[in-house]
């Protein structure tokens, strides 16, 4: 039994109006009013997006459009190997991007999380192959590292109130240099230090057993289906409208088919034909069938658990309902209570914490980490991750969803181009592209918040 | 008349030099709508920020309900139950009606033990608060406290509060003081960006509110709002008390030339005082 505290009047139960969808559902997250049936929810909804409240739609549909280009100008781009290899791409850009969502949320943006992502690989590389740390050490150190940056970013932004555009501009070069240190200080290789823990190496480039792919997409459904019935049951059994029951079950059946679908794919043999070839050992021929490559990869699992938890964090607690409050009106949110300069403290300790999983990944991809690990377009590629997604730049708006979905779309520009254009200029153009996508998000997210804004004067 | 809710006894406040308020008696009594005017300058805006617990003050008392009290911050001051609707509103564009008016005090889960449910006293006892917001008991309340005050311009109490006419904007900051249950309740400039059908709307909240048996104090610019809406109506002139009067007692033409003189006929501050106050 569950009552409420600290209201004017308590009522029993309770849960969330606010829904929060993976995949292409999550355009439909409301905060809306709805009444009715299906139909009037699809009518309010696209009320919304005509008042420029587009969420995640453009992205998505963005999305869908650059797979199928790239597929039917390059048909290999849609093998399983590189679907497979896809999500993989795109898990650093991710972690970071999901890190920056609460930074951007406040209006606030994090330029050093790139490096940031560097310094926190290299230690671990360091303490793991010089110090012979085993895999907990490393990369706990690595996480701590994070939190450490994330807090003195954060110091410097909310108390000594340098504009965080400054701050993490000058980290940025800073961590570069704190990068070069860790690579070419202290025992075992310098210059480049190549990673032998297969822990480490396998967050990235693992797969899961096939059952287990099984397995947690069934948990993943039956957990939503879960918490969007008691949503329903107890705002019906409270008077207050509802999502229509025909809408979660769409919603719930959708996500089944799409996982269905991805964990069927990624659990079919991607390690070639499968077929037993003649290879002559020793002067003997024999039969030998390649290695099975099987499996939905490891990141797939990480990725799913810091979405879920994040986006707890922010729809369902109030720490996140604060995150939103500063974003979008700081002078209100003081006057109601809330302490901004810890909200402020605590988005830059979370982008941080992210980028150093980032960094984490970045090393395992490679096995190795030099003085370039989390330099390069790494932030940038990440910032437009979340603002591809629909996070806004001005603040207030954002979700960790964000973060995949537009992590999905810079990984598959990126390897949509490479297969499309060889020679020369392949990097030229994909950069150039890369960089148009962007500026293409930031202008939807921009003319949308001029929209909204003279819907919001109506 | 009986004791005030909010009395304020020879307040001074300076910022460095400037002495912006200098021995300010304030009264604000229950289920009464006391007007604070005065021209720009003479210290309104912070007369309320000192009550609302954004400045300290530097001498004088503040006594709430007769019992003296040192209010150090907005958030004490709201445990009081002094709520301020403030000019440029304070509500989050991004957030809805609901998640606005319980910004920062929004209710949470509360898991009691087997032992805690039979008894009700427990309440305040053995319960474990979650982080989970109780977002159904927000709803209803928040719902509840705008049919308290019979608005029925909002459409829904989850539209976002970006979607909403300035009136309306207006209707949900004071719905929120009602929610709370505040005993004091400061707007300032309340219609200084409406319309005029929306002005009449929200005077009429105004005077709902003070029915409600909540002291209600009004700071407006607009001569006609004060008139039409207050009970007793308190003239601020360069930082001092020019005078405290009846609404039924003076005209426009009066308060026009106390609020710009400090003084109109027998009423308000001594001529050498007056003077004295000129920058």
């Amino acid at each position: 039994m569950t009552t409420s505290s600290m209201t004017p009047e308590s009522h029993p139960t309770s849960t969330e109006e606010k829904s929060h969808v993976p995949g292409d559902l999550a355009a439909v997250a409301s905060t809306a009013p709805i009444e009715g049936g299906l139909g009037d929810y699809f009518r309010t909804y696209r009320q919304r997006v005509r008042s420029g409240d587009m969420g995640s739609l453009p992205a998505v549909a963005g999305l869908v459009l650059l797979v199928v280009v790239f597929w039917v100008l390059h048909p290999t781009f849609g093998s399983l190997a590189n679907f497979s290899d896809l999500l993989k791409q795109a898990s650093p850009t991710i972690f970071i991007a999901m890190g920056l969502v609460f930074v951007l949320l406040l209006g606030e943006i994090d330029l050093a999380a790139g490096t940031a992502a560097g310094v926190c690989a290299t230690l671990m590389a360091r303490l793991s192959v010089g110090y012979g740390w085993s895999w907990p050490g490393a990369i706990g150190a690595a996480l701590v590292c994070g939190l450490v940056i994330g807090l003195f970013t954060g110091w410097l932004c909310a108390k000594i109130r340098i504009p965080s555009f400054v701050v993490t501009l000058a980290l940025f070069l800073a961590f570069q240099g704190v990068t070069l240190f860790f690579v070419n200080n202290g025992p075992g290789a310098h210059g480049n230090i190549s990673i032998t823990d297969s822990f480490i190496t396998n967050l990235y480039n693992g797969q899961m057993p096939v059952w287990l792919g099984w397995l947690l997409a069934a948990v993943a459904v039956l957990g939503y289906a879960a918490v969007k019935l008691q949503q329903v049951v107890s705002r019906s059994r409270a008077g207050l409208i509802a999502e229509p029951i025909s809408l979660v079950v769409l919603k719930v059946v959708t996500l089944a088919v799409v996982l269905a679908v991805a964990v069927y794919l990624l659990n079919l043999n991607r390690g070639g034909t499968g077929i037993p070839q003649l290879i002559n050992q020793g002067g003997k021929f024999v039969l030998v069938k390649p290695p099975a490559l099987r499996g939905v990869p490891w990141v797939v699992l990480e990725i799913g658990f810091f979405f879920s938890v994040w986006t707890f964090v922010l729809s369902r607690t109030r720490y996140g309902r604060h995150v939103y409050a500063v974003g979008g009106n700081t002078e209100a949110a003081r006057r109601a209570g809330i302490r901004t300069d810890r909200i402020r403290i605590s988005v830059f300790v979370i982008s941080s914490f992210m980028a150093a999983i980032g960094g984490v990944l970045i090393a395992s991809n490679t096995h190795s980490v030099d003085a370039n690990t989390g330099g390069g377009n790494t932030l940038l590629l990440a910032v437009g991750a979340a603002v591809i997604g629909g996070t806004s730049l001005f603040g207030g708006r954002g979700r960790p969803a964000d973060a995949i979905i537009g992590g999905l779309v810079v990984a598959v520009i990126a390897n949509g181009m490479a297969d499309l254009v060889q020679g020369n200029n392949r990097d030229a153009i994909q950069y150039i592209v890369t960089g148009a996508v962007l500026l293409l998000a930031a202008a939807v997210d921009a003319l949308s918040r001029r929209r909204a804004g003279a819907a919001g004067l109506g | 008349m009986a004791e005030p809710t909010l009395s304020m006894r020879g307040i001074n406040k300076s910022f460095g030099p400037v002495d912006v308020l200098r021995g300010v008696d304030f009264d604000a009594y229950a289920g009464q709508v006391t007007a604070l005017v005065g021209d720009n300058g003479a210290g309104k805006s912070t007369l309320i920020k000192c009550v609302g617990g954004s400045y300290p003050i530097d001498a004088g008392e503040f006594f709430f309900e007769g019992r003296q009290v040192h209010v150090h911050s907005p958030r004490h001051a709201s445990d009081l139950g002094i709520e301020i609707v403030y000019q440029d509103l304070a509500l989050c564009d991004n957030l809805d009606i609901v998640q606005n008016m319980f910004l920062g005090r929004e209710a949470v889960i509360r898991l009691k033990r087997k032992a805690d449910e039979e008894n009700e006293a427990a309440e305040d006892g053995e319960g474990f608060n979650t982080r989970l917001m109780d977002e159904i008991a927000m709803e209803k309340a928040a719902a509840g406290a705008l049919a308290s005050l019979h608005v029925r311009t909002v459409k829904s109490v989850r539209q976002r509060v970006s979607s909403l006419s300035g009136g309306q904007r207006q209707t949900v900051a004071i719905a929120k003081s009602v929610l709370w249950q505040s005993k004091v309740v400061i707007l300032d400039e309340p219609t200084a960006a409406l319309g005029v059908a929306q002005t009449a709307q929200v005077l009429e909240l105004v005077r709902r509110l003070a029915d409600q048996g909540i002291a209600v104090v009004l700071i407006s610019h607009n001569m006609n709002d004060v008139l039409q809406v207050a009970d007793r109506i308190a003239v601020l002139y360069l930082g001092q008390m020019a005078a405290i009067v009846e609404r039924k007692n003076v005209d426009q033409q009066r308060l026009v030339e106390l609020i710009t003189t400090g003084r109109s006929g027998d009423v308000g501050l001594a001529a050498t005082n007056a003077t004295a106050g000129t920058v």
